[in-house]
């Protein structure tokens, strides 16, 4: 089912800006309209309105070309040197509009070019841009519009008869903004401006060893890789049977360093002396999640990608060339016990179906004291409730519950104000510093 | 601060050693940075604390004073040092921070360029970023002002991998040296749009370029200049909300004016958050509630990626 295993073991190469045969990238139709994970193959192909578009003349470009439709394939546009247009030309002009909608008549008769015009035009080889000119000269109304309005209609024109493709590199950022728009749930609505606050919180730095609580589809695993790079490990913990989803880490260009310290390993090899008290509950929840995440996450716009059709299904393929190039192995017996001896560097727990308390309080004894944890949590009560028990059982200090609030703005002369659509939320985080409890209390005078 | 060996790294027998930065953790909102020295002492309110007491306990403990007050000791992160650093400049902070580290896209041995230094909150978090193999070039045209911070940048550590320079960005831009080199550019300077083409210059083609500006007509004019050679221009405000949470003591529901009103909790002797009285648990809801107070504006952050020309 999925697309990419069959071709993890293309590590990037030196120059990780260029897109390479086999490297994973996030396909930005129209601005945003559509985001699709795609994997650069010569079978690999995308699908643009009814037809396929191979992905080949992607491949030795660098992350942010973008790509127009031309004639049956997908050919590089570069940008014009020259100023954008839109903005200068219409600055003069906009700041004193003298044009208003008070003419536009709302009686579908403005466009003088039929349905069947367009597609006479098309037939005869016309270019996607010839015939917005041709619908531009056509309509009745355009001359009356603002020339703000002017532009909308241009733009809405273009995403349909000149569409773009940009090419954009698989980053936490983009996987996470693209996830929390199309499918949020897949990451439990993790925003990225939150993402961003536990990665600092929990201090994720070069050679740190972070155990992290992954329920979000690997998008937290992923992030975590990505800041440690080639130092440090990222131990995705599972808790019960099953282990969790971590899909999304595949959507990153890891190289295969990266790749082997990205490990999984079970709370119960850490806790094998003492008694294992794990309730069936938590494991039951656990299947289900993992039934849910069988559903392909590897593309994010349903309708497209037909990867690798040609391919055996990668998952029944038997012999696998380099094995420890896939990220997600079971960590090693020496490196479980150096994490025991050790203790983990820092704490991130993403679990948007159980309770923080509950994991809370089995992995923050895990970390080292004065390791820096940051928990993610949709309900307040829950992290609240952790947030006390914590102060209770004086396992840490710093304790802050935050809530991140992201605003993002239009910025145009003259027309500057605040997006009309927001994220309303974020999730909350429940921060601190695990602290060094003595065995004996020192009495205090 | 950094591990930038593992020999640095915190476990569980990391100890605090002379000459080791700690953060004395009073209260949340009370912390100081001190360097370990066998022979001298901090104090306080809570009394005179001595250094040699501290020494070979693990980061994270709990020292106490002669008085029998107590302070924790905590190992130095970034974000930490964000809260206790001297202030030479209005600074960014964890929010902020945070989130210009994810959209600049910075991974281990990346090249960024900074531009003003400041105090050096963001640099830190700068050099956490693309450390051990990469770099941080930070540039403030106030010499005394980039001394304290690259003074500053030795006491956290992170000085092998960030360099100060003394430079006006705004006048002179970027050193030549860096075409075609940078990963990322930040900028903090009150004319950015003047830095913004030797920006473009430094940068690596769809690199990305942060500008923080506390003022909109900053922006708007910024903007301008950013349409030139640059793409997917946005503009952000991020803002954090802080929660309280407070067990409450109650035989009733909270808020109905009953025979046994709600008690909030007492003010606590030292109040640390390791320590609460509890009494009757079973009667005991927590509650939370967002701060009364919270910094309302610290700047506009707009991103934008050069365009690929080639």
């Amino acid at each position: 089912m999925s697309l990419c295993d069959s071709h993890s073991s293309s590590s990037p190469p030196k120059d990780n800006r260029i897109a390479w045969e086999g490297c994973s990238v996030l396909l930005d139709v129209n601005d945003g309209d559509r985001l699709v994970f795609a994997r650069l193959t010569s079978a690999s192909t995308l699908k643009i309105g009814k037809k396929n578009y191979s992905l080949l003349p992607l491949i030795g470009c660098p992350f942010g070309s973008e790509f127009q439709v031309d004639g049956s394939k997908l050919s590089r546009a570069l940008p014009s040197a020259e100023v954008d247009n839109v903005q200068t030309n219409g600055d003069s002009e906009l700041r004193d509009e003298i044009r208003d909608n008070r003419e536009i008549v709302d009686n579908n008769k403005a466009q003088g070019l039929s349905g069947e015009d367009i597609e006479v035009l098309r037939s005869q080889g016309v270019t996607g841009n010839e015939i917005i000119e041709a619908l531009i000269a056509n309509s009745a109304t355009f001359e009356k519009k603002t020339a703000f309005s002017q532009e909308k209609y241009r733009l809405k024109k273009q995403k349909k008869y000149a569409p773009k493709v940009l090419m954009r590199r698989p980053f936490t950022r983009s996987i996470c903004e693209a996830y929390f728009l199309k499918y949020p749930d897949r990451i439990g609505h993790l925003r990225v401006d939150t993402l961003s606050l536990l990665l600092s919180l929990a201090n994720v730095s070069t050679n740190s060893d972070v155990v992290v609580v992954d329920m979000v589809g690997g998008l937290l695993t992923g992030a975590v890789a990505e800041r440690l790079g080639s130092s440090g490990y990222v131990c995705n913990m599972i808790l019960g049977k099953k282990p969790h989803t971590m899909d999304i880490v595949r959507m990153f260009n890891f190289s295969d360093d990266v790749c082997q310290r990205t490990l999984r390993s079970s709370l119960e090899d850490f806790s094998s002396a003492e008694d294992d008290t794990f309730d069936e509950l938590t494991r039951e929840s656990c299947e289900t999640d993992t039934i849910a995440d069988v559903s392909c996450l590897s593309t994010i716009n349903d309708s497209i990608m037909k990867e690798d059709s040609g391919a055996p299904s990668p998952d029944k393929q038997v012999p696998r060339a380099c094995k420890s190039t896939k990220a997600g192995n079971n960590a090693s017996k020496e490196l479980i016990e150096s994490w025991k001896k050790n203790g983990f560097s820092s704490l991130v727990i993403a679990a948007p179906e159980r309770d923080p308390w509950i994991i809370a309080k089995d992995l923050l004894p895990l970390t080292a004291y004065s390791a820096p944890f940051a928990i993610y949590f949709q309900y307040l009560q829950p992290l609240a409730n952790c947030m006390h028990n914590l102060q209770v059982e004086k396992m840490a200090i710093g304790l802050q519950i935050t809530e991140p609030w992201l605003r993002e703005y239009q910025v145009l002369p003259s027309r500057t104000h605040p997006c009309m659509q927001m994220s309303a939320f974020g999730g909350y985080i429940l921060s601190g510093t695990r602290i060094f409890s003595p065995p004996l209390p020192t009495p205090e005078s | 601060m950094l591990a930038v060996d593992t020999m640095k790294k915190l476990s569980f027998s990391k100890f605090i050693a002379d000459g080791d930065l700690v953060i004395v953790y009073e209260r949340h909102d009370t912390m100081k940075a001190v360097n370990v020295s066998d022979g001298s002492v901090f104090q306080n309110r809570f009394g005179v604390f001595k250094h040699s007491e501290w020494i070979g306990k693990p980061f994270g403990s709990k020292v106490y004073s002669s008085k029998g007050g107590y302070v924790y000791l905590l190992f130095p992160t970034p974000e930490l040092w964000t809260l206790v650093l001297s202030h030479r400049t209005q600074i960014l902070y964890i929010a902020d921070i945070s989130f210009v580290i994810m959209c600049l896209e910075l991974v281990p041995g990346c090249l960024v360029l900074e531009s003003g230094t400041g105090s050096g909150s963001l640099t830190t978090s700068l050099a956490r970023a693309v450390a051990p193999t990469g770099h941080v070039h930070t540039f403030d045209f106030h010499e005394q002002r980039a001394a304290s911070a690259g003074e500053d940048f030795e006491r956290t550590g992170v000085n092998s991998v960030v360099t100060v320079g003394v430079r006006d960005i705004q006048g002179l831009g970027f050193p030549d040296e860096f075409v075609g080199r940078a990963d990322a550019v930040f900028l903090d300077l009150p004319q950015p749009w003047l830095a913004i083409p030797s920006a473009a210059n430094a940068l690596k083609p769809d690199a990305i370029l942060c500008s923080f500006s506390p003022c909109i007509e900053q922006v708007q004019r910024s903007c301008e200049t950013l349409t030139k050679k640059f793409t997917d221009i946005r503009t952000f405000e991020v803002l954090l909300r802080t929660y309280e949470v407070r067990e409450v003591k109650t035989n009733t529901v909270p808020g109905h004016g009953d025979i046994s009103p709600m008690r909030l909790p007492r003010k606590r002797r030292q109040t640390t958050d390791g320590d609460i009285e509890q009494d009757e648990p079973h009667a005991a809801v927590v509650m939370a509630k967002p701060s009364g107070e919270a910094r309302g504006h610290t700047g506009y952050l707009t991103f934008a990626r050069l365009k690929c020309f080639v």
